[in-house]
């Protein structure tokens, strides 16, 4: 985060990566709406965009050191900050899958229009930038 | 946008249509006293499950769907009073297949409004992408 204009597009990037992590996982709802036992998932967007912003390194997974050949290696794995959350169903179906159709198109058109929205803002931030450079 | 939405919404396409497939053929032969085989015919469906993206962390989130297997029904079959029908046995009775018409009926339109679904899914992801690709212009 040295030169400036790196700050500038560092959260509309990072803003937009994760629209489209979103996105990818409501259309795979949308495509399992049919699978028994499927669970619904979605992120908590605003939290996982704080966390990115606020840029918290995730503690890499814990090794046991070796030091013989006939050691049992140990992996213990730390939990990734932006798990994907489980919906919450609000009604049950005897497949066991939690997808609500409506909710996931509401879901989807929502982060359409809010990932359109990021790439106006985006693109009239370039332009303002562009007119600076030509001054 | 990534292209793994097309894959996902993709396998889904294929997946519904292959549902649809077989309801179709349930419909065709709701009344098929005999099959290729000799035997009476017994109604198919299909099974999905999901099938997780490669490269992904360990509890596969994110993922599209495929067909598991198509199992057929169980179900007795439906017999049907017909003493000079070539097949009846020695009560008068032809068996015929297990389809149940009405259900196959729901089965077909859900399909297809799945099936619709995804193509919006596509189609909206197509528009953002189009749109990304114009950033700053």
């Amino acid at each position: 985060m040295i030169d400036p204009i790196g700050r500038e597009f560092g959260f509309h990037q990072m803003a937009l990566a994760l629209r489209q992590q979103r996105q990818e996982i409501l259309a795979s709802n949308i495509a399992n709406a049919d699978t028994p036992g499927y669970k619904a998932r979605d992120m908590d967007f605003a939290a996982a965009l704080a966390r990115a912003q606020e840029a918290t390194m995730r503690l890499g997974d814990t090794h046991l050191a070796l030091t013989s050949a006939r050691h049992i290696p140990g992996i213990a794995h730390t939990p990734h900050p932006d798990a994907l959350l489980y919906r919450i169903p609000s009604q049950p179906r005897l497949d066991g899958n939690t997808v609500d159709m409506d909710l996931e198109r509401v879901q989807f058109a929502d982060n359409t229009l809010r990932t359109q929205a990021e790439l106006t803002v985006l693109s009239s931030r370039l332009k303002t930038m562009m007119a600076a450079l030509q001054q | 946008m990534s292209l793994s939405i097309f894959e996902i919404a993709g396998s889904a396409l294929s997946a519904q249509s292959q549902r649809m497939n077989v309801t179709a053929s349930n419909l065709a032969n709701a009344e098929s006293a005999a099959g290729p085989d000799g035997q009476v015919y017994r109604a198919r469906s299909v099974v999905f499950e999901m099938a997780p993206t490669p490269a992904q962390a360990a509890p596969e989130a994110v993922g599209g769907v495929r067909v598991a297997g198509v199992l057929r029904s169980e179900a007795p079959h439906r017999l049907h009073y017909e003493p000079g029908h070539p097949l009846a046995d020695e009560q008068g009775y032809v068996a015929l297949p297990n389809v149940d018409v009405v259900a196959e009926m729901v089965n077909m339109i859900s399909a297809s409004r799945s099936y619709q679904a995804n193509v919006e899914v596509i189609n909206t992801t197509k528009n953002l992408m189009a749109r990304t690709l114009t950033i700053g212009q």
